[in-house]
């Protein structure tokens, strides 16, 4: 058994068979074979090997024509290694003696080499490389036609791989992968936020260990401490099982909230909204009682492909969303994304993509492309209660360029007869300090506002969360960000403008703090819509209010946190973390 | 063991492939450790660098000639490759 520490990326918890996804994703479908089969699986490794071997001469020639000797020598190594006498030995001996399946022994012994080798000094890690494709080359053949790949699952698994996109992620079957880690990878990351919205449990940036797993084992993944346990012994299996019980036990306990409204324990109706990425999450958040789509993420239509999205295809996934929420409000965000996404961009590198082109700022840059997202937002709006934001607006001047953008397309529409409405509300997210500090004159301009509590915490605290030299200096109940906060609030109360909050709300002390602040609206993650529901429950304002009058007077971060959290246990005990 | 890699990447294969002309069994020992001068993978993982002591076992009727053939490549052929390598640079 071994413990491996990553970064929690999406929770729950997980347990079940690996499946290696490298770039051609293999399964292997059996660890062992019946104890006659022994000759049988060699002779189909014999078979494969030199299928193997013919493929890398093959390779070897015609590389060696096109560039040369030394280039095709890459292939003759491969087939020495191929060829290598230890490893068939060992292969052989772990099907003999172990009765395991020629796909799995080769898997097993390959990786073993390559741990070894990634573990030596020099240049000797390259050479796993060489291992990997030799794995991928014996797998191929020996799978022949019958390859599985994550397209065609049937069993359900766990997977494993050096990186997913979210395009990957977002491929992932739902009911057949129980739960992914990935060497690579940071918090927050796009991938992060998909695996997230499918309820899919994730570990990311677990470092390299791939070399480490084969194909079918056994292994558990923990969302909520970022672990990944190989080959977990028994007890550690139990103690999971139990706590994947527990957890199914919560599950339960906050079924009755899925179809109520929150409301606090005062009485005070709060809004609860979804954020999502696809306008397949839209059954998860009716069916969890969403006031709305709070924030619908558009840059996944960006993400998924490697052109960029026509107006109809916008137009498409704005208008499910729409119709599926039934006439409760959807807020769009317009691409919320830097230029180095963008294909068309033709971004040159950033040093510092987070002040850098991205956001509202690339959209005013190519007004071609805005003027896309646009036309598809408002054709849209004919279908539904939808609203429009923009990301990252940190000038009077962006929002009324946008503005203007917005009147020139509806402008467009209209002399074209499509319908759209033309009173869409349109709003701003309040992320940076300039934002913040200039609140009293958006609210004279925009419908709405809502608080990217992420991005604010950083560009105030100049802070990048996902620098782990620093990460620790990123606190959302930093008494800085707390007086930002309440002034947003403050200034948007005074002008009547509604205000929401939509960035990752740190636990039921955060949301505490905020409804004393008083916000009455947040947006969360489908999955986390009950959890809010049932703190608010569990809270007066009046105590709320308190707690966040006394909070706003303290300086020093921890402190702020540990208090809210004790405020939090002492009001309402049922709701603090390990309560049973 | 002469080269400055120790056994890394192509010399090793030189030796494997050199080893595998022979019939002999031919064993490369460090130490504790015992591979098969046959196997790429065995050397690689020998974990052998320059200083090295490397004792080398034959065993069959041309022992004695693959003996000779694979000291001189550790002695001279290896040690030439370096240099033409770095002329290279």
């Amino acid at each position: 058994m071994k413990v491996l520490r990553g970064i929690a990326a999406s929770p729950g918890v997980a347990v079940g068979e690996v499946m290696v996804l490298a770039s051609e994703g293999y399964r292997i479908p059996r660890r062992l074979a019946p104890r006659a089969a022994a000759e049988n699986e060699l002779a189909r490794l014999a078979h494969a090997v030199d299928a193997a071997a013919q493929e890398m001469i093959a390779h070897r020639d015609a590389v060696t024509r096109e560039l040369g000797k030394q280039y095709g020598a890459i292939f003759s190594a491969h087939e020495l290694m191929l060829r290598d006498p230890q490893l068939h030995a060992e292969v052989e001996r772990l099907v003999r003696e172990k009765r395991y399946t020629a796909e799995y022994a080769v898997s097993r012994t390959l990786r073993r080499y390559a741990k070894v080798l990634q573990s030596m000094e020099g240049s000797l890690a390259e050479r796993t490389n060489d291992i990997y494709d030799i794995e991928k080359s014996l797998l191929r053949h020996l799978l022949g036609r019958n390859r599985e790949d994550v397209a065609n699952l049937t069993q359900p698994v766990i997977v494993l791989s050096t990186n997913l996109t979210p395009s990957e992620t977002a491929g992932l079957h739902r009911e057949l992968v129980r739960g992914f880690a990935t060497e690579l990878g940071g918090m927050g990351g796009h991938t992060s936020i998909v695996a997230e919205a499918l309820e899919i449990p994730a570990v990311v940036g677990v470092g390299r260990f791939l070399a480490q797993v084969s194909g079918g084992e056994k292994i558990i993944i923990d969302g909520h401490e970022g672990l990944v346990i190989l080959r977990p012994d028994r007890e550690t299996l139990a103690r999971y099982e139990d706590e994947a019980e527990r957890r199914r036990q919560h599950a339960v306990q906050l079924r009755p909230f899925w179809n109520e409204p929150a409301v606090t324990a005062d009485g005070v109706r709060i809004r609860v909204c979804a954020n999502i990425e696809f306008p397949e999450e839209v059954k998860a958040c009716r069916v969890r009682g969403a006031d709305g789509v709070g924030l619908y993420r558009t840059e996944f239509l960006y993400l998924a492909s490697s052109t960029e999205p026509t107006e109809e295809d916008q137009f498409q996934a704005y208008r499910r969303v729409a119709e599926a929420m039934h006439g409760a409000p959807v807020i769009i965000r317009t691409l919320d994304l830097g230029a180095d996404k963008i294909p068309s961009a033709h971004a040159a590198e950033e040093k510092n993509p987070f002040l850098g082109m991205r956001s509202i700022r690339l959209s005013l840059r190519h007004p071609e492309m805005f003027c896309v997202q646009l036309r598809a937002i408002l054709r849209a709006s004919a279908y539904g209660d939808i609203r429009m934001m923009f990301p990252l607006v940190c000038k009077l001047e962006e929002w009324r360029e946008a503005r203007r953008m917005v009147s020139h397309v509806i402008e467009e529409l209209e002399a074209g007869q499509i319908p759209c409405n033309r009173q869409i509300p349109i709003g701003m997210m309040v992320e940076t300090p300039s934002a913040v500090v200039m609140l009293d004159r958006f609210c004279d301009e925009v419908d709405f506002i809502s608080i990217g509590t992420n991005d604010l915490i950083q560009y105030t605290l100049a802070v990048d969360r996902s620098n782990s030299d620093v990460a620790d200096l990123y606190h959302p109940a930093d008494p800085a960000v707390l007086r930002l906060l309440n002034m947003t609030v403050q200034a948007a109360q005074r002008r009547n403008t509604p205000v929401s909050v939509c960035g990752q709300i740190a636990g039921p002390h955060y949301l505490m703090l905020l409804l004393g602040l008083g916000l009455r609206e947040v947006s969360v993650a489908p999955s986390a819509i009950p959890e809010m529901k049932r703190v608010c429950s569990s809270l007066s304002l009046d105590a709320c209010q308190t707690a966040a009058r006394a909070a706003l007077e303290m300086d020093d971060a921890r402190q702020i946190e540990t208090f809210l959290k004790d405020e939090l246990t002492r009001l309402a005990p049922q709701l603090a973390p390990n309560a049973p | 063991m002469l080269n400055a890699q120790g056994l890394h990447a192509r010399p090793a294969d030189m030796v494997a492939r050199l080893a595998r002309r022979y019939r002999s069994q031919i064993e490369i020992v460090k130490g504790n450790e015992r591979v098969d001068a046959k196997s790429v993978l065995g050397l690689l993982t020998l974990g052998a660098y320059q200083g090295i002591q490397l004792t080398l076992y034959a065993q069959g009727d041309d022992a004695e000639e693959a003996l000779d053939a694979l000291v001189d490549l550790f002695e001279r052929e290896l040690l030439e490759q370096e240099k033409r390598a770095a002329e290279e640079e």
